[in-house]
């Protein structure tokens, strides 16, 4: 690949060809022959900046399940979260990203990369890597319970109008609107539920009404398409159309929007445990921690920084990761053809055509 | 369209009742509003607070119950007393709604105008080295969470800030090549035209900057920001040329004179102005007087001038006058800084951190517009950024979208200008969905900023709800409720109709 536009060459102005090339035929033939969830797999690999997330996002998960290990399977991590340890004349991180040839300490971990918190006896890596597992109990969780509830609400609602619509519509904006945060107080007040698994169970039935509002109106767009009245026509069961006919064409908006709520969702979840209704000590999350060491930012950084770091770099993953989803499962998706896309799509063009004049060529003879 | 909003206010009023059942029920579950008694320790007045609360809020009568006479006393406008302060809730709740105001009205409007500016640029100039930093950011604006940024705001802002003024106000040689740089990277990819001309651009961007912080640097402006006259009729010419070149381009005369005469009766007014701003008497009123006195000056003139088209010539010159008329304010408190900062109460650390005022100090107007000032400044930056983002996404998919119209298409053809294209049958379209948008999101202002207000420490909307939260005092908590789902419906409601009018594809039909 050249940076550097190569000049053009003559057999390849537009006069001298038979097709124009444009970019409807560039699309056309880049997606020719192949299956929508192919389409929808090319255009999300080649989306850079989703790829990219997606690895970020496979090594940050991938570094808290083995570095602490789960449950009772202990990880490669000399410290636990939860365990007491020395404490060191020196608090600070001993991480080290700078070479020694370039002035630094040369590149090492340490015996505390993060830092230590030295008034509590934790090792701060040991904590954020927890804080990271608790998020993705979060996002677990709230995707499969709000894909549930919210699809079931939503395409009953659409698909059934009337008065499902109307019930299943006003339970929806009741559940809008009452405060999550007074549910997530009541359930640590009233039943002693502050654990991980009950935050996040709180955020899975409260946070799908958005996803059901979205279902609907796909579903009351494709309920009076042909295709459903074919399917219709041929006998179908109201339970064979909304999961064949019309669900699959709403998988995209679903996965789209899923995605981007497991963002929402960790934010969320941190933000209530700042507040002191979500996690409480002596569990840990990203959010508990960012609250419990804010005090802490002028004199011992580390100790608030990376927790928020975390929260940033998971949720700013799941972004582009939305992001990349939906143009690859948007129709309308244009890609701007570079130069040589366009050069490639040409001279396919022209084989094209010069192979139809030889058939025709074979035909009429 | 009367049956329609009939029709949905019913819907949402029972939709608020049935949901503040539920409210009310979890609240009830959640625990004792009288645990806080344990504290009193002497008995005899233990006993009589407990007799009075218990009777202020119906404790003994059952829940379901005591949630219909909470109602029944809702409908006669009564919110009931709180549990703690055994005060009425209700004048709590109006002195919190104002601080909330005053808290979130400053980053909302700078967010959406804003936003939608930097929306629109990134639409007009689509995959430019700007747009793909702006879309870059706009998700790392997206994925902070506000907690993290205010702690740091507040401590780099608190402390940093004000130690960087008290020693001095210098800007390193680094931050000012640093800020040309930025200045003209920024300016490069949002220029259009050939290459020369954006290098030129560019250039003149960056040394401008870099003059202008060095100047801001060297003078220790930060210390006592001031304008001054030179600068205060600069702008004034400036934002009058401006305004016309973007609402009705320079070269309808009518229009430019307009603006340009309004601005003229600006500079008039702000010498003359002068005596009156120092008046002991000034207050907020006869600030906000003067403001529509302005603008209603700049229409007045707008029609004065005539033409066939006299409404473009008089919305140019209100909007050159309302401009004219924020820097003429901005100077006159730029002129009370030094007083502010250098009171005792004050002692040179200027950025607060804490509350909304300064309750020792005392002073002019101009004194306490300051102190709202530096109370407001981080709170707002912290609430913007995130609301910064999303306007700026909406709007920019909003304008691309309509770029794309045929009747974009059908305007250029005709031959129109650039910027008739753009402002006229781009940008007023692309704002359609938009101000539903903004409508919708003014709804949810009220329940204020739990988060930031947290940080702050504002006593507002915000953090009434956590309060009554922790000490499971009904009361205030459902007032909180109430007013907010009542507001947020309403506002919706708004949205909706706003539509409507300002979309005549869109028909209500009840």
């Amino acid at each position: 690949m050249t940076l550097i536009e190569e000049p053009p060459d003559p057999s390849h102005e537009p006069g001298r060809t038979a097709v124009e090339p444009d970019e409807m035929n560039f699309e056309q033939l880049e997606v020719a022959g192949l299956s929508q969830s192919q389409i929808v797999r090319r255009r999300f690999l080649r989306h850079k900046g989703a790829m990219i997330s997606l690895i970020v996002l496979t090594f940050v998960l991938v570094l808290s399940i083995t570095s602490i290990g789960v449950g009772p399977i202990p990880g490669w991590w000399k410290h636990d979260y939860n365990t007491l340890i020395a404490s060191s004349s020196n608090e600070s991180p001993t991480m080290s990203l700078r070479p020694s040839f370039l002035g630094g300490d040369g590149v090492r971990i340490g015996e505390h990369p993060f830092g230590l918190d030295n008034s509590k006896g934790r090792d701060i890596f040991a904590l954020t890597m927890r804080g990271v597992q608790m998020s993705m109990v979060v996002i677990l969780v709230l995707a499969l319970l709000s894909v549930t509830i919210g699809v079931v609400i939503g395409s009953l609602s659409g698909y059934f109008g009337g008065w499902v619509d109307s019930v299943l519509m006003r339970f929806t904006d009741v559940i809008l609107i009452i405060p999550l945060l007074l549910v997530a107080a009541v359930a640590g007040f009233a039943y002693k539920a502050s654990g991980i698994w009950s935050v996040a169970l709180i955020l899975g039935l409260f946070l799908w009404t958005g996803l059901a509002r979205l279902v609907r109106a796909e579903f009351l767009a494709y309920r009076e398409r042909e295709f459903v009245d074919a399917a219709k026509g041929a006998g179908a069961s109201s339970r064979r159309i909304i999961f064949k006919h019309i669900l699959p064409n709403t998988i995209g908006t679903i996965v789209v929007s899923t995605t981007l709520l497991m963002g929402a969702g960790i934010l969320t979840e941190a933000a209530l445990s700042f507040l002191g209704f979500g996690i409480q000590s002596p569990e840990v999350s990203l959010g508990s921690l960012v609250s419990e060491y804010q005090g802490a930012f002028s004199t011992r950084p580390w100790l608030f920084v990376w927790p928020g770091l975390f929260i940033i770099a998971i949720v700013l993953c799941l972004q582009f990761i939305g992001d990349g989803l939906r143009d690859a499962f948007d129709p309308r998706q244009k890609r701007i053809p570079k130069r040589k896309d366009l050069d490639t799509s040409m001279d396919a063009n022209r084989m094209d055509s010069s192979a139809n004049r030889q058939s025709g060529a074979g035909a009429s003879s | 369209m009367i049956t329609f909003i009939v029709r949905r206010l019913v819907a949402a009023i029972f939709i608020v009742i049935g949901a503040s059942f539920i409210v009310y029920m979890l609240i009830t579950k959640a625990g004792d509003p009288l645990g806080f008694l344990i504290e009193i320790k002497d008995p005899i007045l233990r006993e009589q607070i407990r007799r009075e609360v218990v009777a202020g809020l119906n404790l003994d009568v059952h829940p379901v119950l005591r949630f219909f006479r909470w109602l029944g006393a809702l409908l006669t406008g009564d919110l009931g007393i709180s549990a703690r302060t055994r005060l009425p809730v209700s004048d709590d709740i109006g002195r919190r709604l104002l601080l909330t105001l005053k808290l979130v009205t400053a980053s909302t409007v700078l967010s959406v105008v804003v936003g939608i500016i930097v929306g629109i640029v990134t639409a007009l100039r689509q995959y430019s080295g700007f747009d793909y930093v702006t879309t870059f950011f706009t998700f790392v604006f997206f994925s902070l969470p506000v907690f993290w940024v205010a702690v740091i705001l507040k401590s780099v802002g608190g402390i940093n800030f004000n130690d960087w003024l008290r020693d001095g106000a210098h800007f390193s040689p680094t931050v000012i090549v640093l800020a040309a740089l930025v200045i003209a990277g920024l300016s490069y990819t949002i220029a259009g035209g050939p290459l020369s001309r954006r290098l030129g651009i560019a250039v003149f961007g960056g040394v401008g900057m870099g003059l202008l912080v060095s100047y801001i640097s060297s003078s220790q402006w930060m210390l006592d920001p001031k304008l001054g006259p030179v600068v205060v009729i600069l702008l004034a010419g400036g934002i009058a040329y401006g305004v016309t070149a973007v609402m009705a381009g320079v070269r309808n005369k009518k229009a430019l004179y307009s603006a340009l005469t309004t601005a003229g009766l600006g500079i008039i007014s702000y010498f003359a102005l002068q005596g009156l701003f120092d008046d002991a008497e000034f207050n907020i009123w006869m600030l906000a007087g003067l403001g529509v006195i302005g603008v209603v000056a700049g229409v007045v003139v707008g029609y004065a001038f005539g033409g066939f088209d006299k409404g473009l010539s008089a919305r140019t010159a209100g909007l050159s006058a309302f401009m004219i008329g924020i820097v003429i304010f901005v100077d006159r408190a730029m002129q009370s800084w030094a007083e502010y900062s250098s009171s005792p109460v004050i002692r040179n650390r200027p950025i607060k951190t804490i509350g909304d005022r300064e309750s020792r100090l005392e002073g002019s107007f101009w004194v306490v517009t300051n102190d709202t000032f530096s109370h407001l400044i981080l709170p707002t930056l912290a609430l913007m950024l995130i609301s910064l983002a999303s306007y700026t996404r909406y709007s920019r998919a909003s304008m691309l979208e309509v770029l794309n119209q045929d009747y974009i298409r059908t305007a250029r053809a005709k031959g129109l200008t650039e910027r008739t294209v753009v402002i006229r049958h781009g940008f007023r379209n692309a704002m359609i969905p938009l101000a539903t948008i903004v409508a919708f999101d003014i709804g949810g202002v009220l329940g204020g900023a739990v988060i930031t207000e947290t940080v702050f420490e504002w006593n507002a909307m915000g953090r009434l709800f956590t309060e009554s939260l922790r000490n499971l005092d009904p009361n205030p908590l459902m007032g909180f409720f109430v007013i907010i789902s009542l507001f947020a419906v309403v506002a919706n409601l708004g949205a909706d109709l706003l539509y409507a009018v300002l979309d005549p594809r869109i028909r209500i039909t009840s």
